[in-house]
């Protein structure tokens, strides 16, 4: 078996923020990334923020990067909507910007109420500029983020990562109808 | 009660002084001309747009820089565009910041309409809801978040911004007024890359 197959690809997302000196790491409720935030809360090279709505973390790396730091918001697609003003900052201020987005409303979404925000995602975030790094397979993970942390930190790029969800998995609350 | 503070001369109070350990970000709109009048200088950030990025670009920055002080001024309509990140702060208890949140109860930059902070006492059409920022920035938990209306107070207000263990919510009763703009520089990116510049070095 190959070796790097066994890593988990939310541990490898970790060590390329350790890798890219990520120092603030903002997320919101989501399973999809759940994973990553334990780890980041568990470093102490990080800091880890909670937030109450994605575009605080849109202001809050504003701030980090005009305080050299690097920074990066996880978000889900449903998410995306609510930053679009903000997201121009990226621009109006030329400031590197990294978010990772866990995709719902994508492949084999149960929840209709997803779909909208979910399929609308890249277009959205095209609209304003920002640069997609969609990946479904584990074991591009870890390049295609390193990829779009250099597109970021080094180009001054705004970027965003799609984890679409045939990566994730359908998420199955396992319930019965009602 | 009517407000009797005006703004301009307190910004110039709060800043008075101000040297490279104090980073000051300025909410887009009045508070943006406030601090300029009051000088403008690199370690400035005036938004001119951006509604509710205000607080959290300066938590942002706070966390990045815990040795300076970060003061955030901004209005009232802007702080109530991001209420949840009072919370937010409140989670990360930086010591070195400060926000003071100018409140004219209007929406003074587009024709003074009542805003939240009105009392509700001109009927349905142009009435506010008396909304206590200040009790709402406590009930976040930020334990230290007072109001302040009258010019004897305005002393420890300026102590409490500016050397106050953090993080510190001030809500500043201001009057009503017709004011000329002073504006900045307002190219975001130079305003970014001299901020930077001035802080760290290098843009």
């Amino acid at each position: 078996m190959n070796i790097a197959a066994t890593v988990d690809w939310r541990d490898q997302i970790f060590e390329v923020f350790q890798d890219h000196d990520i120092k603030q790491v903002y997320h919101v409720p989501d399973a999809g990334h759940s994973r990553l935030i334990e780890a980041c809360q568990k470093s102490n090279a990080i800091r880890t923020v909670a937030l109450t709505t994605e575009e605080e973390g849109i202001a809050l790396a504003a701030g980090a990067w005009l305080g050299g730091q690097r920074s990066a918001l996880l978000m889900q697609s449903s998410g995306v909507g609510n930053t679009i003003n903000l997201m121009g900052l990226t621009k109006t201020l030329r400031f590197p910007f990294l978010t990772l987005i866990t995709m719902r409303g994508d492949y084999g979404e149960f929840n209709s109420w997803q779909y909208p925000m979910g399929r609308a995602t890249p277009a959205v975030l095209e609209a304003m500029g920002v640069m997609l790094y969609p990946v479904e397979e584990a074991r591009e993970v870890k390049a295609t983020v390193d990829a779009a942390a250099r597109s970021a930190f080094n180009g001054g790029q705004a970027v965003a990562v799609l984890l679409r969800q045939k990566l994730i998995g359908i998420k199955d609350f396992g319930k019965k109808k009602a | 009660m009517s407000a009797t503070l005006q703004r301009r001369p307190l910004v110039k109070q709060i800043l008075k002084g101000a040297d490279d350990n104090l980073l000051v970000i300025a909410g887009l709109g009045s508070s943006n001309w406030d601090i300029t009048e009051a000088g403008d200088r690199p370690l400035n950030m005036p938004l001119w747009g951006g509604m509710g990025a205000t607080v959290g670009m300066g938590l942002g920055l706070a966390l990045a820089q815990p040795a300076k002080r970060v003061l955030v001024i901004t209005g009232d309509a802007d702080m109530f565009m991001s209420l949840g990140v009072l919370a937010t702060v409140a989670t990360q208890q930086p010591d070195n910041l400060a926000i003071c949140v100018l409140d004219n109860e209007k929406f003074g930059e587009t024709g003074n309409q009542a805003s939240h902070t009105s009392p509700r006492n001109n009927g349905p059409t142009n009435s506010g809801a008396g909304a206590d920022l200040a009790m709402i920035a406590r009930g976040c938990g930020i334990a230290d978040s007072a109001s302040v209306h009258t010019s004897d107070e305005v002393a420890p207000l300026v102590r409490d911004l500016r050397t106050g263990k953090g993080p510190v919510f001030r809500l500043v009763k201001v009057m009503v007024e017709k004011l000329e703009f002073v504006m900045p520089p307002q190219d975001g990116a130079h305003l970014k890359d001299r901020f930077r510049q001035a802080l760290l070095g290098s843009a």
